[in-house]
């Protein structure tokens, strides 16, 4: 394709290494230079950036694009788009697709869906076959097709024995295992957490203890194994804190959030709204805090959104039997930006490099902002201030529990190999 | 007045302004004598009369006519309350809520009922009032008494006894007590 | 009053309101025809996912009482796929003209979830373990009728607490009306959180009895012993049956009721369920003036129906 060159004027370039006013030229598909006043040339595409911050594109470690299987909920198409809008210029698909992502001919499949999409789509596999928790799944032959992380999600791995090999294999091929922390014999008949909420409402709940009896679980086997561990969607206070000790004694675990998990507690189940059905649940006010905590203080390494699309339909079903998941990848930078106590610099650890260097794409993704880096970058207008609209979204899907919430900061450009594919907010494709 | 009266008419809930006196207390005291003698004289006694006084402003003057009935022909009349909630048309048109609850404790079946009113105005409560009668038996008749009659009928009702007629203009508000009988307005 | 979706969104004058209103109900179901005409020409539409003759029966015969014409959609569980679209069915039924929805549903926030959809008022006939209104006002009224006021009437619930949606209507009922209620159930069958309900709490049932003057049975359901919440029902009616034994360490005037249908042998004694103080068929007979105030409440007292003012010429004033 013949990209412009393209430059970016006006705006404040934040990376890694710190922020300064700078512009940013591309061409190639590269990042070119990173000064002040670079002047473009006559049929340079110019992207103004007044106002905004010049960031590394996000990385998504945890999408549910729904292909195979779901299209009606989302499309691999779709769903790089709202990425894109999201400022995400790379996303990890996760495997609990119908057929799951276990075998290297869906690997394929979901690579080929994802090429020409307006996102940098790679894609996770599972750990177990048809993530039914018996056999482990041909790990060195999709590690060989590019998939760096495992996981069961959707489930966690219920066997301990089974999950012990699991990571000991995985140890021996530099690939990371990803643990959806559900203990499904404490979980089983939950529809939303256990508590004074769940106690009121007359909805059978799980208890913190379903995740975090895994965490600790899987914090030993880790010690045990020498496996690289990422918990998936840490919700619990409790959670944070085992990761955050076991980390400082020196274990490699990693661990990610959602914003739905640093924003809304129980009570919204209060009106019996299955778009508040998640999995693990909303938690409690305590909760909420500990997770803002552990992302301040880097003891949860980035935010993840754990995109979960569901036909309307789907969500308009009892509370009890309504799928859980919400939409995430259009909402995750105005919620950190709105709700978060971090600084720019932090903001692009927690949604860009820490992401990128977890799934081992930080060659291309993640910053530093600088010459020579492939051009994945995206502009977000701190300032600028927006209502979230169910339909207006470029998801296939509409069930975001922030629908009405007025949010801080957008995306005004993104750009994915030098080409951009969000520009004034609209994608381009 | 009739409290129905007044929810129902804007202001709705306002307080009544009288702007003339047209009977006083003893006034009404002889008008409800003068009914008595007319419901013995056209039922020739009290055999098989009962009162039921229309909720809630037709109650006092129930009472009092029973105690006239009682003193001019010796035996008292069977006595009841009567709320027509319920039974009247306007509801789901407006808010529509009961007084106090209904006390007829005897059978109407065969009787004579004799229904009582503060004031007669369009006839829809009346004509409410001669449906939830027949909820307590077959009447052998219905006779109605009202203290005042001021006109304006949308219904082919008319009164047997009346104390007073009062020709009024439709926004002029009537207030019927035992205490008398007043014409004004109602002021929020 | 829009809709009764629970007793939690009501408050005490409310409560009053309903319960007033139930006192002209009860006049009515005594007349000799037992019938107003005051929702002529209103339908009210039974929707009913969840078994239940009782409570279907009641609402029936407070609809036929008000003169308001009734339609059906009880779905068995053979016509129903599970999470048949709910939102299709109830958008079907309002289509067809309805001016009320009676809904009782096996999952917790059901009509409460219909209420969103459609512009007809709906009324929670109970929904999962969540909340029963209309049982909770009728046994509100039947305290009263009993015992003259709810204001610091000592109130036992037993049983099992945790998945029933009449404990939760109950507590809620009772206790904004004044009333000091205390439950009583083995650890396994009481919420996972007691935070927020105004309530005391005894695992003895011995102990609670001579301080009530009403004990609130509920119903032991067979499931819970499949779930290890409890070991044996002979357990369950040692420790916490009203027995005939227990009965006597009631004070005199105090009362015995129960939602229904009654496990006789097991929360409650057989012989105990036909004592005078055991007022369940009062609860039952009640259960249609409550219903009757209820639906008049909603379609009737407080709701100005009318979507075109100007196409109803109405009377200033209705003497």
């Amino acid at each position: 394709m013949n990209l412009p060159k393209v430059v970016i004027r006006g705006g404040r370039v934040v990376d890694r290494s710190g922020e300064r006013t700078a512009d940013v030229a591309i061409d190639g598909g590269r990042i070119v230079a990173v000064d002040t006043n670079l002047a473009p040339g006559s049929g340079d595409l110019v992207l103004d950036a007044a106002g905004c911050l010049v960031m590394p594109g996000f990385v998504d470690v945890h999408a549910h694009l729904r292909q195979p299987g779901k299209e009606e909920a989302e499309t691999i198409e779709t769903g790089a788009r709202a990425a894109a809008l999201g400022g995400y210029t790379c996303i990890v698909a996760m495997p609990n697709t119908t057929p799951a992502i276990d075998s290297a001919g869906v690997v394929r499949e979901v690579l080929e869906l994802g090429r020409d999409t307006c996102c940098d789509v790679r894609t996770s596999a599972a750990i177990t076959v048809g993530r039914a928790g018996q056999q482990l799944t041909p790990m060195a032959e999709l590690a060989e097709l590019g998939v760096r992380l495992f996981t069961d999600d959707g489930s966690g791995v219920q066997d301990v024995r089974l999950m012990r090999r699991a990571m000991e294999y995985a140890r021996g091929l530099d690939v990371t295992l990803a643990q959806h922390c559900e203990d499904e014999a404490l979980s089983a008949g939950g529809h939303m957490n256990e508590g004074v909420v769940s106690a009121r409402l007359g909805i059978p709940g799980q208890p913190a203890e379903a995740e975090e009896l895994m965490v600790m679980r899987d914090i030993a086997l880790a010690r045990l194994t020498g496996a690289k561990v990422h918990f998936q969607h840490l919700s619990t206070a409790g959670s944070i804190a085992m990761v955050r000790a076991a980390k400082g004694g020196g274990l490699n675990v990693t661990c990610e959030a959602t914003p739905h998990h640093f924003t809304l507690t129980d009570e919204r189940c209060s009106g019996f709204d299955p778009v508040f059905k998640v999995n693990p649940p909303l938690r409690t006010a305590g909760d909420v805090a500990a997770v803002r905590a552990g992302l301040a203080d880097g003891s949860i390494d980035c935010i993840a959104t754990d995109h979960a699309p569901h036909a309307p339909e789907e969500k308009e079903r009892p509370f009890d039997q309504a799928p859980p998941g919400m939409l995430g990848l259009e909402t995750a930078l105005g919620l950190a930006l709105t709700h978060l106590d971090v600084t720019p610099g932090q903001l692009v650890g927690l949604l860009s490099s820490r992401p990128a260097a977890i799934v081992g794409v930080s060659e291309q993704h993640g910053g530093p902002v600088a010459a020579g880096r492939p051009a994945n970058l995206c502009v977000v207008d701190p300032a600028a201030s927006w209502a979230v609209d169910a339909d207006a979204l470029a998801s296939r899907s509409r069930n975001t529990p922030f629908a009405g919430m007025k949010l801080n900061g957008q995306v005004r450009h993104t750009l994915l190999w030098g080409e951009p594919v969000v520009r004034d907010g609209e994608a381009q494709r | 007045m009739a409290d129905r009266e007044r929810r129902s008419t804007p202001p709705f809930g306002g307080v009544f302004v009288s702007r003339s006196q047209v009977l006083d207390g003893d006034d009404v005291r002889r008008a409800i004598w003068r009914m008595a003698h007319e419901v013995i004289e056209a039922n020739h006694g009290l055999d098989n009369v009962v009162v039921v006084g229309l909720q809630t402003g037709g109650i006092p003057f129930a009472a009092e006519l029973a105690q006239a009935l009682e003193k001019i022909d010796g035996g008292a009349p069977p006595l009841g309350s009567l709320d027509v909630a319920f039974h009247r048309d306007d509801i789901g048109l407006r808010p529509v809520l009961p007084s106090a609850v209904t006390e007829i404790p005897f059978d109407l079946s065969g009787q004579i009922v004799v229904l009582v009113d503060d004031v007669l105005f369009t006839g829809r409560t009346i004509r409410a009032a001669l449906d939830a009668v027949h909820s307590y038996g077959r009447p052998r008749s219905v006779q109605l008494a009202v203290m005042v009659d001021r006109g304006h009928r949308e219904l082919p009702i008319r009164p047997d006894y009346v104390g007073k007629n009062l020709p009024t203009r439709r926004d002029e508000v009537v207030n019927a007590t035992v205490d008398g009988v007043d014409l004004g307005e109602m002021l929020k | 009053m829009k809709h009764l979706l629970g007793i939690a969104d009501l408050d005490a004058s409310e409560l009053d309101h309903l319960l007033g209103l139930t006192d002209h109900f009860v006049e009515v179901s005594r007349r000799r025809m037992p019938k107003v005409p005051a929702l002529q020409g209103r339908t009210v539409c039974w929707l009913f996912y969840e078994d239940s003759t009782r409570t279907k029966l009641s609402f029936e015969q407070a609809a036929k009482r008000l003169s308001a014409d009734t339609l059906n959609f009880t779905v068995s569980s053979s016509s129903v796929r599970k999470g048949e679209s709910l939102r299709d069915t109830v958008e079907t039924i309002e289509a067809m003209g309805v001016d009320a929805i009676v809904v009782r549903h096996g999952s917790a926030g059901v009509p409460t979830q219909v209420s969103r959809w459609v512009s007809a008022s709906v009324v929670n006939a109970g929904d999962g373990w969540h909340e029963h209104p209309t049982q909770a006002l009728l046994d509100c009224y039947t305290i009263r009728e009993q015992l003259g006021s709810l204001d610091g009437t000592r109130i036992a619930i037993v049983g099992d607490i945790a998945h029933s949606r009449v404990a939760r209507s109950d507590v809620w009922a009772f206790t904004k009306l004044g009333a000091e209620v205390t439950l009583v159930a083995p650890t396994t069958l009481l919420p996972p959180s007691l935070d927020g309900w105004p309530v005391r709490v005894d695992q003895s049932l011995d102990r609670v009895l001579p301080h009530v003057d009403v004990v609130y049975l509920l119903r032991m359901q067979q499931e819970r012993m499949t779930e290890a919440l409890l070991p044996t029902l002979r357990e369950y009616t040692a420790r916490w049956g009203l027995t005939r034994r227990r009965v006597d360490q009631l004070a005199e005037k105090a009362i015995v009721m129960h939602p229904g249908p009654m496990n006789r042998g097991v929360e409650i004694a057989a012989d105990v369920a036909d004592l005078p103080r055991a007022v369940v068929i009062d609860q039952v007979r009640n259960g249609v003036a409550v219903r009757m105030a209820v639906l008049y409440e909603l379609l009737g007292a407080g709701s100005i129906v009318v979507t075109d003012p100007k196409e109803i010429r109405v009377p200033e004033v209705n003497t």
